[in-house]
């Protein structure tokens, strides 16, 4: 026998095994989900919540998936937040602080509240990698906001009204393309490839009878 | 931290650790393989499938779940719909919003078509967002598109389709460097070389990876540049029929709205269909590692208007789903944790097997050890076997495991377990469909025109297994083939007068075969409610 507990769902009380998740919960109540819900395992921040544990003043946040019910939550889900995404020409814009200043100048109107970093279903230091995106300093703001699900819980608790979610996505991106290391085995092996270096190696490969495939395969040395 | 019941488990694992660390597993032999596939893997269950009685594949054999959703009534008939009353006009229309369908949409872009992108959830809700381990490509010196091609026609047992293998790793580098241009952040050195690693049944080191968010960054690079371009995305809307034309070919689809249930029709030149996988079908009563929508959707619209599958019938169970704590039953726990060192290991603190088999064989092996040899940990919901995560800080040096897997961390950490220093349980979960539609070379199904398919939905890629990381490869490489494909085919389509007659035409085959059913497809989504009565 299941150990039940009171979950309140949008307010309305429900009874459910207490090792279930609040969105198994929300479908052992007999929810069928539409919104709210998307990868189930932690990555799609589709299942953003909102909770509060009666009795408590303190508002929690966390996505859906990943938490399991506590007795006495207050549950409230956020499939959507009208976070701003800004467009552009990753091909034309360049890694510069003046590009933040274009697209999200929301973000130097920051006042250090601290309440994104304190409501990331992560556990990320928000705050920090926006404090970063506000000096150009790109490679940090990429590796302090790499694990962002892209939730908005965040930015729904901004006073200032950052989208940091898009932010972060931008600084990524910029990272990724302009600051990263550039690779030059990836360049060489794109050009071998282009310039047919390895087309009878392919041809001869593909006229094979299988019988021969089975005795490379079976066969072939595996680097260490 | 585990309770008592693991304590004496847990003691023999930490015990035999050091030597377990040293120990250098003998892989199997391809007869070793065979035999225990045969015995243990799920694909081998002949009462699990059904015969197809209907349809392009009739005779063929499929899972039971599957077979019924392929037979099954369409949502609507012809005359729910006025064909004439076109809601969204375009030259492409791309079915999926995941990897596959962002690649494509980018590509016919690029190439001067109008794109549509429909999606039942939302942009990047795919099994791309949720891929951890990475992305496989011969860009290394000591690697070359012929050993990844020989690598995979082996590891997926010789039946790839030669042709559509040797696209995948031939445009792996080229794959690797758009998604690097469209500012993909992946895993390098400060030289700018690419740290990579190897996977079950690799014989180079090709994994690139981004942590193990390798899929998630993908996805969410995409999603932007889709957004950034201004490419339409009509989300929480499911394509629940093709439309043809009066020549056959396809032209559209009927969609239908997730929550209003309002229909619509989209006419297009040309169609892609990338839906992609089927976890939550969840065959065999297996958990998945897949995202809600995992419905197999896409083969069910391909075939209602006489697409033709290859290899429906074989999946991929993911030999590490996580089997404790039960919340997280069946989520993904990343091969790329057997890449940074950590041993499958049994009740009594013993490896037993190479931890870099094929997926397959990994996980039949897996199966063997908690059924006949009655090696697993009991978990309370089944069997398990231990991954031994440890390993990975004591080989690669304490923080190994935060730089590197940080999602896995985070996942267990949320249950109290520190995969740093505690192993984790794990039993295989259903992660993959190996078949799909078949394609041409060019993306286009086989036998039907202007129907082109990319991704998970797509069977022949990888013959009948798949090698980690090269599923986010192929919605890369076959995305964007997809894209460049549709797009320049829609430039000579003119469009005649739009059908929904094969939907008769099915039922009337379906009445002739004599098979009874109330079943209705696409699925879209899984049930999981648990309601004692509904009207």
């Amino acid at each position: 026998m299941d150990n039940m507990v009171n979950v309140y769902l949008f307010g309305k009380q429900y009874s459910v095994p207490d090792n279930l998740t609040i969105m198994r919960a929300m479908e052992y109540a007999g929810y069928q989900l539409v919104r709210g819900c998307g990868c189930r395992n932690g990555f799609c921040g589709a299942c953003a919540t909102i909770y509060r544990i009666k009795g408590d003043k303190e508002l929690k946040t966390c996505l859906a998936c990943q938490t399991k019910v506590e007795n006495n939550m207050y549950v409230a889900t956020l499939p959507f937040f009208p976070l701003v995404k800004e467009v552009y020409n990753i091909e034309e814009i360049k890694p510069t602080e003046q590009i933040m200043m274009q697209l999200y100048p929301e973000i130097y109107a920051c006042v250090g509240c601290n309440a994104c970093t304190k409501s990331c279903t992560q556990s990320l230091n928000v705050m920090q990698y926006i404090a970063y995106a506000q000096r150009g300093e790109f490679e940090k703001c990429a590796e302090e906001s790499f694990d962002c699900v892209m939730c908005g819980v965040c930015s729904s608790r901004c006073p200032a009204g950052i989208s940091h979610p898009q932010v972060a996505m931008l600084a990524r991106r910029l990272n990724g393309k302009y600051l990263a290391p550039k690779t030059k085995h990836l360049e060489n092996r794109v050009k071998e490839i282009k310039d047919g270096t390895f087309n009878d190696l392919i041809e001869a490969l593909m006229g094979k009878p299988v019988e021969e495939l089975q005795e490379l395969y079976n066969n072939r040395e595996i680097e260490k | 931290m585990y309770s008592s019941e693991f304590q004496e488990s847990l003691k023999a694992v930490e015990a035999a650790r050091e030597a377990n660390i040293a120990y250098e597993p003998v892989r199997m032999t391809a007869k070793e393989k065979d035999d225990l596939l045969a015995a243990y893997h799920p694909d081998y269950k002949k009462e699990e499938f059904s015969e197809l009685k209907i349809g392009p594949n009739k005779g063929e054999f499929v899972p039971h779940e599957l077979c019924e959703l392929l037979e099954a009534h369409s949502r609507i008939s012809a005359e729910d719909v006025d064909l004439s009353d076109v809601k969204y006009d375009v030259d492409v229309l791309i079915i999926g919003g995941g990897g596959a369908g962002s690649s494509a949409a980018i590509e016919a872009d690029n190439a001067g078509a109008k794109a549509m992108i429909v999606t039942k959830l939302r942009i990047g809700d795919a099994n791309t967002m949720m891929a951890e381990g990475g992305i496989q490509a011969a860009d290394k010196e000591n690697d070359s598109p012929a050993i990844h091609f020989l690598d995979a026609f082996g590891g997926g047992h010789f039946a790839a389709k030669r042709e559509l293998l040797a696209k995948l790793v031939c445009d792996a580098p080229e794959a690797i460097q758009w998604l690097n241009n469209l500012g993909v952040e992946f895993d390098k050195a400060p030289d700018g070389t690419m740290i990579t690693t190897h996977g079950g049944g690799t014989s180079r080191k090709r994994m690139h990876a981004a942590k193990d968010y390798s899929g998630a960054e993908i996805m969410r690079t995409l999603r932007d540049e889709v957004i950034n371009r201004g490419i339409p995305i009509v989300d929480f809307t499911s394509a629940i029929e093709l439309i043809l034309d009066k020549d056959g070919k396809a032209a559209g689809a009927v969609l239908m709205n997730m929550e209003t249930k309002e229909l619509m029709v989209a006419r297009a030149k040309t169609v892609i269909i990338a839906t992609g996988g089927a976890g939550r079908m969840h065959y065999q009563g297996f958990p998945t590692s897949n995202h809600y929508g995992a419905t197999a959707d896409g083969l069910v619209l391909g075939y209602r208007v006489g697409a033709k599958l290859l290899y429906a019938d074989t999946l991929q169970y993911h030999p590490t789903g996580a089997a404790f704590p039960q919340q997280i039953f069946g989520a993904l726990v990343t091969e790329k944790v057997r890449s940074l060192g950590a041993k499958l290991i049994n009740r009594d603190g013993k490896v037993f097997m190479h931890p870099l088999e094929t997926r397959d064989v990994a996980a039949a092996s897996i199966i063997r050890e908690c059924s006949d040899r009655d090696e697993g940990v009991d978990t309370g919901s089944g069997k398990a076997v231990w991954l031994d995560t440890p390993m990975i800080e004591a080989i690669g040096g304490e923080g190994t495991i935060e730089k590197r897997i940080p999602a896995m961390m985070r996942m267990f950490m949320s249950y109290g377990i520190d995969i740093r220093k505690e192993p984790i349980l794990v039993y295989p979960t259903l992660h993959y469909q190996n078949g799909g539609l078949d394609i041409n070379v060019n993306g286009m199904t086989t036998n039907v025109e202007n129907l082109f398919v990319a991704g998970e939905a797509v069977g022949g890629i990888h013959g009948r297994n798949r090698l980690m990381g090269n599923s986010l490869l192929d919605v890369i490489v076959f995305g964007r083939n997809a894209g460049v494909h549709a797009a320049e085919t829609s430039k000579n389509v003119t469009v005649s007068e739009l059908t929904l007659d094969h939907i008769a035409k099915f039922d009337a085959e379906r009445e002739a075969a004599g098979i009874k059913t109330d079943a209705v497809s696409p699925k879209l989504l899984p049930n999981y409610t648990r309601r004692k009565s509904e009207i």
